[in-house]
């Protein structure tokens, strides 16, 4: 697979691991929180549903109180007495000792007339008989009245109860002090911007809420005919969020109206919400960097394998060529030498015959003897050509023996002084002085070296330098040797045949392009590597690492 | 053609024949006594009946090869000296012929230059010896 494809795969990977983890995450924190916010919301809801309930019971009971009390009043006094002014005030004054809900009390009779009254007002010569409430008590014997201005021009509400005696009706009525049930109403807050308050049918206050100018819309949804039980609604504005409780009063058709502040409840909601999203923020990053590392090992490890596996048929293919050569060589050699003995001996035949007199007398002896010259000189390079092929018939064991390389590496390039010295090139040694000896076969190694020196001089041409290096590998327990030329190095093509039998990029006649595949063989019949690192442009450096001990690698 | 045979007598062992034919005009011309054979049979039959110095003998033939040969010539006439010739190259095989007795060991193509030197200094030690 090609690097393109691997990142191909890797982007692959990471998709697909992406999708599957994430997915699942973002669906699972979703539904973890939706669930949870309609549940709570659910609580909330209820919460306030019995909340309003009991406030409901509250305020009913205080109507109920508030309306037998009176009631009570009109009962166990006579109307002589209730109609003394006297008697009245006394009355009142007792019953405010123990709680001051009532403010006045008064005694109207049929014709709405105050027979009597008590309270701080002066409502003696009022009379009754045209207003509302009057007609309502006469009909229904109780009655508690809407919040109105009446005729003080101050809003309260008044209840009243209806009482025959001596063949007459008489209503006994009380005002309410509408502190005292405001506050009732207002009793237990509500949070910091919560509200209770009382409208009656037409949507009118009836209480004092704890935050003035109420706008119907908040309550509309409950108005209209009474129900049973209470309903909760939300209302949204641009200043607020609440939620709306609303429950009708029995003693009396008003609407209880609670606020409750949705921020303030659904406060932990929210938290719970910022706890989601942080968790799944994170599980997201967490997941996206762990996918992004293992697809990035997964894709590097890919990478080293296809390496490896390319470096391994590579060497599998250099190493069947080097035997298939071999084996080609063999049955080559002995085929091609005896006609080139037999080509050679014809020539050299001639070439005795040039010594002939009547030969040497004819106008083309000299062309003869060049053409002579010329088949023992081409039957020489064949000659070469197949002993150099030989090289991979032979099946010689290495003779091992105990080397410092570089004593060999000294050897070798004295054999190339004078073709060093002559094209002015600086072999520049760079020797480990502490290098183990290993145990090889010293004329294969000379032949490797002599080879990679050669091909150094030869990419050089004239005027350069040769480095020659050794060092000791800890870690694989090899020798290693490299030799390294600022030559024009090899291009890509070039780097890919070196190794192959035959190839070679110089000139016809001047190397056979079997130097290099010689020495790759000799270096693996002896255990070694053989590589090489060239940049055009930059020169070329082979290196060779050798085994310490010698372990022959069978083929 | 006029040639006097003044060096050591050579017998020429090889299944090339024009190898043969034409290493022997060129050696007679050089001075020696030689005669060609294409077969190691043929050259066992010919030294039963005529002494040579030295024998050139190709190791790669039909019929019994060079180092049978070999053996046979040296079990019969221990002081002939042997040359080997060869066109499939291999140390290994040289030694083998080094071991059975062999002078020396050539590889084809060979300069004649090389095989008429080698053939005196064979002779020469033979006679040494």
């Amino acid at each position: 697979m090609s690097v393109f494809g691997l990142k191909d795969l890797g982007t692959k990977i990471a998709i697909t691991a992406l999708g599957f983890s994430l997915i699942p995450l973002i669906v699972l924190g979703a539904t973890m929180y939706s669930m949870f916010a309609s549940a709570y919301h659910t609580k909330v809801r209820s919460n306030l549903m019995t909340l309003a309930e009991n406030k409901r019971q509250g305020i009913d009971l205080f109507l109920r109180e508030q309306v037998s009390q009176l009631r009570t009043l009109a009962y166990a006094h006579s109307i002589e007495d209730l109609s003394s002014q006297e008697k009245l005030e006394q009355i009142l004054s007792t019953m405010q000792l123990s709680s001051r809900t009532f403010i006045d009390l008064g005694l109207i009779n049929e014709e709405g007339v105050h027979v009597s009254y008590s309270g701080p007002y002066n409502l003696s010569e009022v009379n009754y008989k045209n207003e509302e409430w009057f007609n309502q008590v006469m009909v229904r014997k109780i009655y508690v009245s809407d919040v109105f201005e009446g005729f003080r021009g101050f809003p309260h509400m008044i209840i009243a109860v209806k009482k025959q005696e001596r063949g007459k009706v008489w209503i006994l009525r009380a005002t309410i002090d509408s502190d005292i049930f405001d506050s009732l109403v207002r009793w237990l807050q509500l949070g910091d911007l919560g509200d209770a308050y009382l409208v009656n049918r037409n949507g009118e206050l009836q209480t004092k809420p704890r935050f003035g100018n109420k706008s119907q819309e908040i309550y509309a949804a409950f108005l209209g005919s009474p129900f049973s039980g209470a309903k909760v609604a939300e209302f949204e504005s641009e200043r607020k969020k609440v939620f709306v409780g609303g429950i009708w009063l029995e003693q009396k058709n008003w609407l209880l109206v609670i606020e409750e502040d949705m921020r303030g409840e659904l406060q932990p909601l929210f938290e719970t919400q910022t706890a989601t999203w942080a968790v799944v923020g994170g599980g997201i990053i967490f997941i996206i960097v762990g996918t992004l590392m293992i697809t990035r090992m997964i894709v590097a490890q890919q990478e080293r394998s296809e390496r490896e596996q390319a470096q391994l048929n590579e060497e599998l293919i250099q190493s069947s060529k080097m035997a298939a050569l071999g084996k080609l060589a063999a049955g080559v050699a002995h085929e091609v030498n005896n006609p080139l003995a037999v080509i050679r001996e014809k020539a050299g035949w001639m070439r005795d015959l040039l010594e002939e007199e009547d030969v040497k007398a004819s106008p083309n002896f000299q062309e003869f003897g060049d053409a002579v010259d010329k088949i023992e000189h081409h039957v020489e390079r064949a000659g070469q050509v197949v002993h150099r092929m030989l090289g991979f018939a032979r099946r010689m064991e290495p003779v091992c023996n105990d080397l410092y390389i570089n004593d060999v590496l000294k050897q070798t390039s004295a054999f190339l002084d004078n073709e060093i010295r002559f094209r002015n090139i600086q072999l520049v040694w760079n020797l480990a002085q502490d290098l183990p000896t290993i145990q090889s076969d010293a004329a294969q190694i000379q032949q490797v070296l002599l080879n990679l020196l050669n091909n150094a001089i030869d990419a050089i041409g004239r005027n350069g330098n040769i480095t020659v290096s050794t060092g000791y590998d800890d870690e694989s327990d090899m020798v290693r040797i490299s030799i390294r030329d600022d030559g024009p190095g090899m291009d890509k093509e070039v780097q890919r045949r070196i190794f192959d039998p035959f190839f070679t990029t110089k000139r016809v006649g001047e190397g056979t392009g079997l130097g290099l595949s010689i020495s790759y063989s000799i270096i693996n019949k002896l255990g070694g590597i053989i590589r090489f690192d060239s940049e055009v442009g930059h020169g070329t450096e082979f290196t060779i690492l050798l085994p310490v001990k010698h372990h022959d690698r069978k083929e | 053609m006029a040639s006097v045979h003044a060096g050591p007598s050579v017998l020429v062992v090889d299944d090339e024949q024009d190898f043969v034919e034409t290493l022997v005009k060129r050696m007679e011309r050089r001075g020696f006594k030689v005669a060609g054979v294409g077969s190691g049979q043929e050259a066992l039959l010919l030294l039963g009946k005529e002494h040579y110095d030295v024998v050139i003998l190709d190791v790669m033939m039909p019929g019994i090869d060079g180092i049978e040969t070999l053996r046979e010539i040296k079990l019969a006439w221990p002081k002939i000296q042997v040359i080997l010739l060869s066109g499939h190259g291999g140390e290994e095989m040289g030694l083998r012929g080094m071991a059975y007795g062999a002078y020396s060991y050539l590889l084809k193509p060979v300069a004649l230059k090389t095989i008429v030197e080698t053939t005196y200094t064979a002779f020469e030690e033979a006679g040494v010896r």
